[in-house]
């Protein structure tokens, strides 16, 4: 048609953590591409906590960098503070988490964007779609203008028909005091889309002056600091510390004399909110045996005196919750600037997606972010990576990239949103994954960044460097299997102190680092042919050594999984007519449309007794077709 | 397609009995058994509720064949989830197959091994370890096998199975918080928390695996051989047990020639009898094979009853015996004991903890006899009605189980981090749900069903 204002291969909608993945890729892989946001002044906006990572959550910054997306670059640009959680507790476990400056990592990703080839950034709100053969046509902003396109990507995160509550005051709006984003939500219905509601919430921002620091606990950054792009030069540094305060009795008496002032305890929110970071009225009423809940006291940034209260989400009226602040010592006097509050905004069910993030109902049309149901920045990333390269690829006639369980948190992170839905605002979790021996935050590079640089997201120079960095591994493995330490008192009063068996024959390094209880560090001292090598590869060597035994059964298990996944079942299976199927398996089958056994064995309310009926069927139906074949 | 089909078997053993079962399942079962049946109510069985009992003739073409009982039970509320017909009719082989034949011309299918039970599982009727139940059920050949093979029905090893899963994902839970909030205040997990979680669910598990044997022999009956020299009475000890004169019985020495085989209950328990030639140096060439298979015998004898003459001392052929049965499952029985004693029972005590006199002649010492054989065999006080493996699978599974715990163990010991004991802890979880049939590949199913027999 000749009316489109412009045409595009791909539109992004919303500028948000997804958005802003799923342009980047779309247009860095060659795709013409524009990114429209409701303002331009919101982009990156982190509109709940100022960090970036912890559990999991660090797991996939490092992932999307290895993968050739820009989340974690534009933290390590704009940390204040970062320390890795769970050191202690094994290295699959370990996670990064920065603060991060919440202003300059907005103008940071601004400037990325608008300094991208290829891609253009449009503030206006797309309010229609058009589709047409079932394929995506174009998008409708809501002054009229239409622009053609041949993929489009929702990444509206809490913004689509948000509604703020606070008490009994509920207004429709987005975060940050922006406008919400209507219109689109009936359009997409139109085409078959299943939308819901989900709800989500967060703390109050207080005045710095206002807090008594001297009453709370400092929380330091760590001493080494460790960046989370693997193509950093050098680490960000600390330049604040946080802070921990505590609700006590007093504060729990406030917030339960008042419950039925709150939204959600009333009954006048029905949208489903996340288990998995709950309001501070959630965690009172539900673990009510806690004496006592933290709160973390967090720095906005450097240029404003914001702090931002972790752990005290809340959606109960202003005059409650300036109450309960103050019953917490250190915020006897606290100046709160944004109130807590919490948002309802729709968003899809996962369930219609494909693992390309791909709608089933309409051709090109993709979803990302919190959209797809999700909670937190870091897992609204991940999807708007492979959104945006998805999309891409389509356009340029090129095979799907999807990543199964075994090859990362991103992987596990859409079969579970693809396989099994999700009934509240999805988060990353470390248990979430079968596999976390295998995919940790620190092998990231090893796993996925061969695929980002076959696909063009890794360039030439990062991909030598990693290159160089599996080489030295290679190398440094291969020597310490071969250098042999003697037995002296310094080494049997190291290994003593350590709580590990003394020696009394020549011992290969290899062996002694095999001990759980020895370091690679600890060996320097009888090590004096070492080579100088980068600390991310002593890492590799390390863990790489005393993990064998874990790692190589862990791939095992990869493996077995494998030969299910590798199990196709044929598109538009009659689930509905195949007998010795229960009726609930029948439906989720149905719904979910499974792309091969694996997945389906995953899909919950689908019972083994299912699969092996499916997998009858599937055999009998065989000999039939071979029979009528022959 | 595969499962839409409608099945006919005969429910009952494939022998004489007073009352057979045949039973018809699947979506035409109700139609199909109308089409043969003749209600004396003239109320086909379409009408009725389910649940309820007809009387009528049961007919083929012109040939009226029986009078039956035609029960009709609803699915999903029935054995297999689907529709069912059970008839009952006068249980003649003959007759029954006929029957049987008249359904089939109607359309239906005849059952495979085991299709019953396996429509059952695949219809969630029962977990898999009740379905083994079933197959075991059918081939409990004594009071004490059927009682266990209720237990499993009942799903008491699924209960207990359950019961260590549970307990493992609670510390598995409580790892996973505590790695995925480290700033939650989540209490610390302690090893002794995981220690003592491993150590007591392996204790549990080794406990089934440990019963594994007895659990086979009451379910398949125990391999027993009598052994002793010539014409000390182990065939009047066969045909006292067994009840019936099954071995030749004279006073000439070497009389049984071959193994003679005879199945017997010892207070429900099910000894697979084997009498044997008596064991002598001897040139008769018969009685000499006779003499080697009684020995062969002995490498896989899960029992053996040494017979022994309390009325003559012992000779040189009972020694080398005494000293070739060492180590093994064995009884010493000394027989004739209503006659004078002459027997060294000194030696005989020093070399055998389970003993018996007994006159086999007289009916004397039976009860001693069954309590020092379920004291050999480890089963005095076992509660054959509680959870038990069934079978290999089930096994091959807790043995797997248990390695995987011991695995988890030393990864705890060695000292290595949470995460490498937690994965641990998790395969070991995944072995147990795969012992109750929570994750099973389409192999397991396979080889389940295929131990079913026709019918129930």
């Amino acid at each position: 048609m000749s009316d489109y204002l412009a045409s595009y291969d791909v539109a992004v909608i919303g500028a948000g953590h997804a958005g802003i993945e799923a342009a980047m890729a779309a247009a860095r892989l060659g795709a013409k591409t524009v990114l429209f946001t409701l303002t331009l002044d919101g982009i990156a906006n982190l509109p709940c906590n100022p960090s970036i990572g912890g559990t999991a959550k660090g797991h996939l910054v490092r992932e999307i960098d290895a993968l050739g997306g820009v989340m974690g670059i534009a933290a390590d640009a704009n940390t204040l503070q970062s320390r890795m959680l769970n050191l202690g507790k094994g290295p699959a476990v370990h996670s990064l988490r920065a603060q991060i400056d919440r202003q300059a990592y907005h103008v940071y990703m601004k400037k990325l964007l608008e300094g991208q080839q290829g891609l253009d950034v449009r503030q206006a709100e797309i309010t229609g779609i058009e589709v047409e053969d079932g394929k995506i046509a174009g998008v409708i902003t809501r002054l009229g203008a239409r622009y053609q396109v041949k993929a489009a990507i929702i990444a509206s995160g809490t913004y689509l028909n948000g509604e703020i509550h606070v008490g009994e005051v509920s207004y429709p709006g987005g975060p940050d005091g922006v406008a919400p984003a209507v219109g689109l939500t009936a359009d997409l219905e139109r085409h078959g889309i299943h939308l819901r509601r989900f709800k989500t919430g967060t703390p109050s921002r207080v005045h710095r002056r206002s807090i008594d620091f001297s009453k709370l606990e400092e929380q330091k950054g760590d001493e080494k600091v460790t960046a989370f792009s693997f193509a950093a030069e050098r680490p960000p540094e600390n330049v604040v510390s946080c802070h921990i305060a505590y609700t006590n009795e007093e504060t729990h008496r406030i917030i339960l004399d008042n419950l039925d002032k709150s939204p959600i305890y009333s009954g006048r929110i029905h949208a489903i909110g996340p288990r998995y970071c709950p309001s501070i009225e959630d965690k009172i009423v539900r673990f009510s045996d806690k004496p006592r809940h933290q709160c973390f006291v967090e720095p906005m940034g450097l240029d404003t005196d914001e702090m931002y209260l972790q752990g005290l989400s809340s959606s109960l009226p202003e005059d409650v919750q300036l109450k309960f602040l103050r019953s917490m010592k250190g915020f006897e006097e606290i100046q709160v600037m944004r109130n807590a509050y919490a948002i309802e905004y729709d968003c899809c069910d996962p369930l219609d997606l494909r693992a390309t993030l791909e709608f089933r109902q309409v051709e090109g049309l993709y979803g990302a972010g919190q959209f797809n149901g999700t909670s937190g920045y870091e897992e609204a990333a991940a999807q708007g990576l492979i959104a945006g390269i998805n999309a891409a690829r389509k356009i340029q006639g090129k095979t799907a990239f999807t990543l199964d369980r075994s090859t990362s948190y991103i992987g596990t992170l859409i079969d579970d949103l693809v396989t099994k839905g999700c009934s509240d605002p999805y988060r990353m979790m470390t248990s979430r994954s079968e596999f976390r021996l295998i995919l940790r935050q620190d092998n990231a590079d090893e796993r996925l960044t061969p695929l980002g640089y076959s696909m063009g997201l890794i360039d030439e120079d990062c991909y030598q460097k990693f290159l160089l960095k599996m080489g030295q591994v290679a190398a440094e493995k291969e020597r310490v299997s071969k250098v042999s330490v003697s037995p002296s008192p310094e080494l049997n009063e190291l290994l003593v102190s350590r709580g590990t068996s003394e020696v009394s024959t020549g011992t290969r390094l290899l062996e002694l680092l095999k001990r759980p209880q020895l370091s690679y560090e600890d060996l320097a001292p009888f090590d004096p042919e070492r080579p100088a090598l980068p600390d991310a590869v002593q890492e590799q060597v390390e863990i790489q050594i005393k993990y064998e035994g874990y790692i190589k059964k862990q791939f095992a298990e990869v493996e077995e999984m494998r030969k299910l996944e590798k199990q196709k079942l044929p598109s538009n299976l009659p689930f509905e007519q195949i007998d010795g199927l229960r009726l609930e398996a029948r439906e989720k089958l149905s719904r979910v449309q499974p792309e091969n056994v694996g997945q389906a064995s995953r899909i919950s309310g689908v019972n083994p007794a299912d699969i092996s009926a499916l997998l009858i069927w599937l055999a009998a139906h065989k000999e039939e077709r071979n029979n009528t074949n022959d | 397609m595969a499962d839409s089909k409608t099945i006919a078997a005969i429910s009952t053993p494939n022998a004489v009995g007073g009352i057979s079962v045949l039973r018809i399942s699947g979506p035409e079962a109700i139609a199909a058994a109308d089409r043969v049946f003749r209600p004396v109510s003239g109320k086909p069985l379409a009408s009725h509720k389910g649940y309820t009992a007809a009387y009528g003739t049961i007919f083929d073409g012109e040939d009226t064949l029986d009078d039956v009982v035609a029960t009709v039970f609803l699915g999903p509320k029935s054995y297999t989830g689907e529709d069912v017909v059970e008839i009952s009719c006068h249980g003649g082989l003959y007759v029954t197959r006929r029957i049987l034949m008249a359904i089939i011309k109607q359309g239906v299918s005849l059952a495979g091994p085991g299709e019953f039970t396996k429509r059952a599982f695949l219809n969630g009727k029962m977990s898999l370890t009740q379905a083994e139940g079933v197959a075991d059920l059918i081939m409990a050949s004594g009071q004490q096998g059927l009682r266990s093979a209720r237990g499993a029905m009942q799903g008491e090893l699924y209960r207990k199975i359950r019961s260590c899963t549970d307990r493992l994902l609670t510390v598995s839970g409580h790892i996973a918080a505590y790695m995925d909030y480290p700033e939650e205040e989540i209490d610390p997990v302690e090893s002794n928390e995981i220690r003592d979680a491993l150590a007591d669910v392996k204790a549990q598990l080794d406990g089934l695996l440990a019963n594994f044997d007895q659990g086979k022999m009451i379910r398949e009956g125990v391999e027993t051989v009598i052994l002793g020299k010539p014409n000390v009475g182990k065939s009047t000890l066969m045909n006292l047990l067994a009840g019936t004169k099954k071995s030749i019985v004279t006073d000439i020495p070497g009389t049984t020639r071959d193994v003679v085989e005879e199945t017997v209950t010892l207070d429900g328990l099910v000894l697979r009898l084997a009498d044997t030639a008596g064991i002598r140096e001897t040139e008769d060439f018969v009685e000499k094979a006779g003499v080697e298979l009684a020995l062969q015998r002995l490498d896989t004898a899960q029992l053996v009853l040494a017979v022994f003459d309390s009325s003559s001392p012992l000779s040189q052929e009972d020694k080398d015996l005494i000293k070739r049965l060492e180590g093994l499952p064995c009884v010493a029985v000394c027989n004739k004991s209503d006659l004078e004693q002459q027997l060294d029972m000194e030696f005989l005590r020093a070399h055998f903890p389970h003993i018996v006199e007994i006159s086999a002649r007289e009916n004397q010492g039976l009860s001693e006899l069954t309590r020092e054989v379920m004291d050999v065999l480890s089963l005095t006080g076992t509660d054959v009605s509680g959870p038990m493996l069934a079978n290999l699978r089930q096994f091959e599974c807790a043995q797997r189980a248990s390695n995987l715990l011991g695995e988890a163990q030393a990864t705890l010991v060695g000292g290595y981090t949470l995460d490498a004991v937690d994965v641990s802890l998790e395969s070991v979880i995944s072995a147990l749900l795969e012992l109750t049939g929570e994750r099973v590949t389409d192999a397991v199913v396979d080889q389940v069903f295929s131990h079913f027999c026709v019918g129930k």
